[in-house]
């Protein structure tokens, strides 16, 4: 394994309404794509905050070799500006870090152009489909080249083809860039298709639960859903859910 | 054709109504000084219109100051305020205090305090104090506003304070600050013709004092003119807020 860009050692975190998460361990490689399933309120976005440095722990101790800057975050929503166009959106990180106007701009319109936007520059949020706006989101997380990129059920809201389609982009950007993704989703063949390591945690606070190695290329090539490999990793991810789960009562 | 109908209802009723006002007043004979016919409230409107439109002016300006005023205040105090909770804290009770006086009842001080000789100044207080507290509202709960997944956006790219303020608060904050202006706009209206009644000078020759006056010498169909450029005004007033809200939140929503 290569280097590890960050890592959650044993982490816990307690909410005032009591504990969210952990002990919880977690390492993610350089240029590595890791899913991170688990049932709602089991902590996966409290770990992405982490991860994030946006927050931190009340145990444990996150380490992390990407700067500040090289990170980026994609949240459930858009989470865009509502009053700004999609090249002012995306233009953001980098007018925060201090990039001159002109070039924030040209940066901002290549990773609209990246993630197939190209023409929807001058657009607003509200006059962009879901899907549209997604990907604005995307190409505003892109355009500081980040190293890691974290991906909070970005798809959540999304019919299932656009899930797909934008699944595949993500696969096609990440080709290009080698950035290290992490991926929470709780769709186990959402899970299986997109990463090549899949760890599963138990219902909050979260612990591990199990990880499966999803054997095959990066990006999936085209059938890969049909594949004895794929149908083998869902299964071994839900059985790594199934096992997490509290027994139901007799 | 429905459309047409829906636009037409509120004028329709209107001349019905003063239809049933006109017909009561003509057959039962009432006396003029009760209630005027609608006919008399015309013809005693356009006989004094110029003295009208004149008082008309003059409160309309004085509520403008003021509702200038309240904006400016308001907003410099709420965006002092959302810099830090505790100030919030501290001034919230002062604040609600402020909302909860009758102008009434502080109207005499700021006679005091104007002058007796600057009537104007008193009713411009006056206003601008109950315009003040929706301005202040909407711009400090606008201020908070903001998506919490963009601060923490804000957060991961170690944003400056005075980026988080111009890039995200300010702009989150404008259709929370809309909504406080054009509330106020009718308040400062309203509470400009308040502050006149009870400033009661004769050197402030709005609205209000042509309402008084007439009703004092029981000339009631000026008196109704002059209530009833009041309503026209509000509803004026209300009509261009409104159309100037719509306006400015498609420009900032873009649709």
């Amino acid at each position: 394994m290569s280097t590890p860009l960050a890592e959650l050692d044993a982490v816990e975190v307690d909410y005032p309404r009591g504990p969210a998460l952990g002990p919880f361990s977690l390492t993610v490689a350089e240029g590595e794509i890791v899913a991170l399933v688990g049932p709602s309120g089991c902590g996966k976005s409290t770990a992405m905050r982490l991860l994030a440095g946006l927050e931190a722990p009340t145990r444990g101790a996150v380490h992390r070799t990407s700067a500040r800057g090289e990170t980026a975050v994609v949240f459930q929503a858009p989470t865009l500006m509502p009053w700004a166009a999609a090249r002012a959106n995306v233009a953001l990180p980098l007018e925060l870090a201090g990039v001159e106007g002109r070039e924030a701009r040209a940066r901002a319109d290549a990773a609209l152009a990246r993630v197939k936007l190209a023409g929807a520059e001058a657009a607003k949020p509200a006059q962009l489909s879901g899907g549209m706006a997604m990907r604005v989101s995307l190409a505003r997380a892109l355009v500081t080249d980040p190293r890691l990129l974290l991906l909070d059920e970005p798809f959540a809201a999304l019919d299932e083809i656009t899930r797909r389609a934008l699944g595949e982009d993500v696969h096609v950007l990440w080709a290009a860039s080698r950035a290290a993704i992490v991926f929470v989703t709780h769709n186990v063949e959402e899970a299986c298709y997109m990463a090549g390591r899949v760890v599963v945690m138990t219902p909050g606070p979260g612990r591990f639960a199990g990880e499966t190695v999803v054997e095959g290329p990066l990006p999936r090539p085209a059938g890969f859903r049909t594949t004895e490999g794929f149908r083998h990793a869902c299964e071994h991810v839900s059985a790594d859910l199934a096992h997490g789960a509290p027994r139901p009562a007799a | 054709m429905k459309r047409l109908v829906y636009s037409l209802a509120p004028v329709a009723l209107i001349v019905i109504l003063l239809a049933i006002w006109e017909a009561a007043c003509r057959l039962l004979d009432v006396p003029v000084f009760l209630l005027p016919a609608p006919s008399a409230i015309a013809i005693a409107a356009w006989q004094n219109a110029p003295m009208l439109v004149d008082a008309a002016l003059n409160t309309l300006s004085m509520a403008v100051l003021a509702f200038v005023l309240a904006s400016l205040i308001a907003f410099v105090v709420a965006l002092l305020i959302s810099i830090h909770p505790l100030a919030e804290r501290a001034v919230q009770p002062l604040a609600v205090g402020l909302q909860v006086t009758p102008i009434m009842a502080v109207a005499p001080l700021a006679v005091i305090w104007a002058g007796l000789d600057h009537p104007g100044r008193a009713v411009i207080g006056l206003a601008a104090i109950v315009a003040f507290f929706p301005i202040f509202s909407g711009a400090l709960t606008g201020l908070k506003s903001a998506d919490p997944d963009l601060e923490r956006l804000f957060d991961l790219y170690g944003a400056r304070p005075l980026d988080r303020l111009f890039r995200l608060r300010l702009p989150s904050a404008v259709p929370f600050i809309l909504e406080g202006l054009k509330v106020a706009a009718g308040l400062a209206l309203i509470g400009a013709v308040v502050a006149e009644f009870v400033a009661r000078s004769g050197l402030s020759r709005g609205l209000a004092w042509r309402l008084m006056e007439a009703s004092n010498r029981l000339e009631t169909a000026k008196t109704f003119a002059a209530l009833l450029v009041l309503v026209l005004m509000g509803v004026a007033l209300n009509a261009l807020m409104q159309v100037g809200e719509r306006a400015a939140l498609r420009w900032w929503r873009g649709r």
